[in-house]
């Protein structure tokens, strides 16, 4: 298989006056080119952290150790200006807050055609024919009237196909889609979503979808990867995972989720308790405190990522349905 | 979708709460209103879960706000507990106002910062003098306890300290202190992640058997309604497009926007098909609502008669009415 991005013991702390917060923890993982992975975790759980750090785009605050591999090239090894080379062509992302990830004091159309214009060397004119071309592909009505209006005239569903228009604009290779569809009403999610997916195939584009919304993931990816504290805790392709869940946390979160397919009136199922203090790392499983299964063994011994014969990872000595 | 007609209401069962043709207003400029809410009749039985749904920009929060007066509604009558609260002001109003209470969306920003979750808690006991400090600080502690808040643990923090679901819990426990009789949640959790989204509903569900009350829960999120309401209306642009029982509504929905909401909700397993079913575009301004029924621009099903003449509720099963000429059959 032809690999995009790889991740190897890929970890980022923050230095905070209450010590060192590990954010993201000894995360390993490889996408394939034309992959749509989803990553899932509650807010705390690093996956937007692991997503940004691997683009590059961290404060000075943090401290990322590991190997990030793009397209063969050693990223981490890199210099900060020599990694934003690859912001747009090689990689790029939609962000969570379509709201504030715009700049309100410029028009859509200068910020369409920054980065086609620093990024492919466009001309002017060039530019903005192309950008008309991409707000027509996301399904902006009349373009060329929005080239010249300012975020705030536009509504949220429409600021977040600016948002995507802007970065696909240089057809990267890969992209990030920070909860991208978090902020939006479920009609207008799913037209986004069935944007997405169009725009995937249309430029053969590798796709990170970074969601706490299962539902979301199991639409859109081919493999998702749970994280809880920081680490990885469950990988698999979409269909085995949901199918046939290994660690208790997936199948509690996936429990906690309101359905409409159940009868109404039923008492949820809840995770009791917090994800763990990230600047104390637990000896043990970093589940085990929450976890209804967990025995001494998991709170005195971290497990290991086991990875079985059919490419299902997980980390727990009691995997649910029993270890293959 | 224009949702008129009062087919609906159950007047004959003694709704805690019936509201008839209420209206909203807010001014946008010197010459133009936007109707956020635009003559809604719904009534709420005692005990019941009302859940209210809709897209961003469809008055549902507006009308949670207009129920408590705040701000008066233009026009249309709230009747609570056989009292037209629209009729009363200046104090007669003030001492309906702990009746009602409101929980709302964002729990951290509806806390002062600066107060410490005690007085948080003991100020709306401490405006309507219920009790001699030493009595209030006592409820503050039991209320605390009832949420699931360790009172010695919390009592001196202030809000920034708590996590958003904690936050709630508290803003739960300040709601609940005046024992309101209708409790008014306006997109409790949506601001929560789905494990702490979990907690708060079965808490509010627990503080409902315990407390008698009566729940108007408005929310986007079609699962999380479906799992907390008795009964579910449907709003569009200012009016109602259908109301009926959560099981029935998902099983059948009668009206066009309803069914594609209800398609549009992601399902989390990869073997269930992606519905086709789909709303185009995004609600028009409701400046200048559509003629006739309000959704007919985004209705496939939409004739010319949607656009003269407004629909009427009418009843297409037992306790489900919906207000469209060309009803969705199942």
């Amino acid at each position: 298989m032809n690999q995009l991005l790889k991740l190897s013991d890929f970890s980022v702390s923050f230095t905070t006056p209450r010590g060192d917060l590990h954010a993201v923890r000894g995360v390993d993982l490889s996408v394939a080119k034309g992959e749509s992975i989803g990553i899932v975790g509650e807010s705390g759980s690093g996956k937007t952290v692991l997503s940004r750090a691997t683009m590059g785009l961290m404060p000075s605050t943090a401290t990322c150790t590991g190997s990030v591999e793009f397209n063969g090239v050693p990223l981490s090894d890199l210099s900060h200006a020599e990694v934003r080379n690859y912001w747009g062509t090689g990689m790029a992302m939609i962000f969570q807050d379509p709201l504030t990830s715009l700049n309100p004091v410029r028009r859509i159309g200068s910020q369409l055609m920054e980065g086609l214009i620093v990024r492919l060397g466009m001309s002017k004119d060039q530019a903005r024919a192309r950008s008309v071309e991409l707000l027509e592909r996301v399904r902006i009505p009349d373009p060329y009237a929005a080239m010249k209006k300012y975020p705030g005239e536009l509504s949220g569903g429409m600021r977040q196909r600016i948002v995507i228009a802007i970065a696909i604009a240089c057809t990267p290779e890969l992209l990030f889609a920070d909860e991208p569809t978090t902020a939006l009403d479920v009609t207008v999610q799913a037209q986004v979503l069935e944007l997405l997916a169009e725009l995937r195939q249309e430029f053969n584009m590798t796709m990170i979808l970074v969601t706490h919304d299962l539902g979301v993931v199991a639409g859109q990816t081919d493999r998702v990867v749970v994280m809880y504290a920081g680490e990885i805790v469950e990988a698999a392709a979409t269909k085995d995972l949901f199918a046939n869940m290994k660690m208790p946390y997936t199948e509690a979160l996936m429990k906690s989720i309101p359905r409409l397919d159940q009868s109404s009136g039923q008492r949820l199922r809840v995770i009791t308790g917090r994800l763990p203090d990230p600047t104390t790392p637990e000896p043990g499983c970093s589940f085990a405190p929450r976890c209804e299964y967990a025995t001494d063994k998991c709170r005195a011994e971290k497990p290991p990522l086991v990875t079985t014969q059919t490419g299902h990872q997980y980390r727990c000595f009691f995997p649910i349905g029993g270890s293959l | 979708m224009a949702g008129s007609g009062k087919l609906h209401l159950r007047l004959d069962s003694d709704p805690l709460l019936i509201v008839q043709d209420l209206v909203v207003q807010y001014k946008v400029n010197r010459k133009s209103f936007v109707s956020a809410v635009a003559g809604i009749s719904f009534d709420v039985l005692r005990g019941e879960t009302l859940a209210i749904v809709g897209e961003s920009g469809c008055g549902k929060s507006t009308l949670g706000k207009a129920i408590m007066q705040l701000p008066r509604p233009l026009g249309g009558t709230v009747v609570l507990d056989g009292v037209d609260i629209t009729a009363l002001d200046g104090n007669d109003l003030r001492d309906v106002r702990p009746k009602v209470q409101m929980i709302f969306q964002d729990a951290i920003s509806s806390l002062d910062p600066r107060l410490q979750v005690k007085n948080i808690i003991d100020e709306p006991l401490k405006v309507w003098k219920k009790g001699t400090a030493a009595e209030r600080s006592i409820k503050v502690d039991n209320l605390l306890n009832s949420v699931g808040l360790d009172p010695v643990v919390v009592r001196d923090r202030r809000p920034y300290e708590f996590s958003g679901g904690q936050c709630q819990r508290i803003s739960i426990a300040r709601a609940i202190a005046l024992d309101p009789v209708l409790l008014v949640c306006d997109e409790p959790v949506s601001a929560l992640d789905v494990s702490i989204q979990a907690q708060i509903l079965n808490l509010l569900q627990d503080m409902k058997e315990k407390l008698g009350l009566t729940l108007i829960f408005i929310s986007h999120d079609l699962a999380v309604v479906k799992a907390v309401s008795t009964r579910v209306l449907v709003m569009y642009l200012g009016k109602i497009c259908e109301v009926a029982t959560p099981d029935d509504l998902y099983a059948h929905p009668a009206h066009h926007y309803s069914r594609a909401l209800i398609a549009a909700v992601p399902i989390p397993d990869p073997e269930v098909g992606v519905d086709k079913i789909r709303v185009t575009g995004e609600p028009p301004s409701p400046v200048n609502p559509p003629s006739g029924c309000r959704f007919r621009t985004r209705c496939e099903s939409a004739s010319q008669r949607c656009a003269t003449e407004e629909p009427q509720l009418q009843e297409v099963g037992l306790g489900h009415f919906v207000a469209c000429h060309h009803p969705v059959t199942n």
